[in-house]
């Protein structure tokens, strides 16, 4: 069982704890060698071979195949691993981001500019 | 005798570093983050320190999540750039003092300090991006420097009060060294940004802003701060923020703030910079 934790009220976050960490602990590594080109060329010539270098879950494969850039958090993908896949697709950090919250590139681009999510709303489930 | 003069507190978006090398800086989005460094540029030229002891955090580049060390040192003469999945930054290999970080290494770990080793590492945006914000393009950075390489990913980080007691330690190990350096410290990271999840986005300018106000005002009140509030109300990953603590921490208790900007956006992220200099 899981312990209960104090940043467990956070909306829309997942905080990359241990429980986390183990369970993305291959997805992860697997972002981890799209470091070197030889992989990446790899990987982009055929993702699902790729993939199955790696004992990570169907789920996790199935994610990252369709680009699900919020199921891969949830499956414990850390966004600095998961953003060197989009790295080799050539996304961005915003990019990737747009698609976690659910909006268009364009539309979240124009939320940062206007001073980007507002905290208050936003601070916790609980609605404090 | 060598001695720490002033602290730098720099956001390292690595979408900033993109911009310069691929020569957007002068771009309508970029312009503002670009022109608010240009002061700092000029005060780092005139300041011509030594060594920079620069904090920062890896991403998932040098370490993987196989082995996660909380603090470690580099501990040799060059560093290069690392490819972040697109090739390395075009930017000068980063020079190190192997003298003085041996120093730094052995003063800490007898202070109590246990600091993991690098003998060899290439280091991403986190520390180069800070290098090109404060020196711009040059064709050699201008100091030798060591990377001090923190863990902000893996929860849970260092607490801001052992971040902060680091710095005194590094402060202590600096002033014992024979050599007749000026050193600076960089903190780096944040400010407030949230990468991940349905709620990226998150900026908290009040909040930033509290936070650079009490880097000279009342970083006692920092120091205590828990990671839930980096997180809640800074973003997931503005709890990179602790690092700016380890600098804080290695300037004297007597520091006057002389400069400082703050932006919104850069990519996801709230561009924060200061400069504490030692009275």
């Amino acid at each position: 069982m899981r312990k209960p934790r104090d940043y467990d009220d956070i909306p829309g976050t997942y905080v990359f704890d241990f429980e986390r960490s183990h369970q993305g602990y291959h997805l992860n590594q697997f972002c981890v060698s799209l470091l070197k080109p030889g992989n990446r060329e790899a990987f982009l010539a055929d993702e699902a071979g790729y993939l199955r270098r790696y004992p990570m879950t169907e789920a996790q494969r199935q994610a990252v195949l369709k680009r699900d850039w919020l199921g891969m958090v949830k499956l414990g993908g850390n966004i600095y691993y998961t953003s060197k896949i989009g790295a080799t697709l050539g996304r961005s950090f915003q990019y990737i981001a747009a698609e976690m919250s659910g909006v268009t590139q364009e539309e979240y681009a124009a939320m940062m500019l206007q001073g980007g999510r507002p905290i208050i709303g936003n601070r916790s489930r609980s609605g404090k | 005798m060598a001695r720490i003069i002033a602290g730098v507190g720099t956001s390292h978006v690595p979408a900033i570093g993109a911009a310069l090398d691929l020569g957007k800086s002068g771009e309508d989005y970029w312009k503002p983050v670009f022109s608010g460094y240009e002061p700092s540029k000029k005060w780092l030229a005139k300041t011509k320190p030594d060594v920079v002891v620069l904090v920062y955090n890896d991403h998932g580049t040098a370490f993987g999540l196989d082995m996660v060390p909380t603090f470690a040192l580099g501990i040799t003469d060059e560093y290069p750039p690392a490819d972040e999945g697109w090739g390395p930054r075009p930017v000068p290999v980063v020079k190190g003092d192997l003298a003085l970080s041996r120093h730094l290494a052995e003063s800490l770990i007898f202070d109590g300090f246990d600091m993991t080793i690098i003998n060899e590492m290439a280091v991403d945006h986190g520390l180069t991006v800070p290098l090109s914000l404060m020196c711009g393009q040059p064709k050699q950075w201008p100091f030798k420097v060591i990377p001090l390489a923190v863990n902000v990913v893996q929860y849970p980080p260092p607490t801001g009060k052992r971040c902060y007691e680091l710095g005194r330690a590094i402060r202590k190990a600096v002033g014992a060294y024979e050599e007749d350096l000026r050193v600076v410290v960089f903190g780096t990271g944040g400010m407030s940004h949230q990468l991940h999840g349905e709620r990226a986005g998150l900026i908290n300018r009040e909040w930033d802003n509290k936070f650079l106000d009490d880097l000279t005002a009342d970083p006692h009140r920092l120091v205590q701060l828990p990671h839930v509030e980096y997180m809640r109300e800074a973003g997931a990953e503005g709890v990179e923020l602790v690092m700016w603590l380890i600098m804080r921490g290695a300037l004297n208790d007597d520091v006057k703030e002389v400069y400082r900007f703050y932006h919104v956006p850069a990519s996801n992220t709230a561009v924060g910079n200061i400069i504490i200099e030692n009275n």
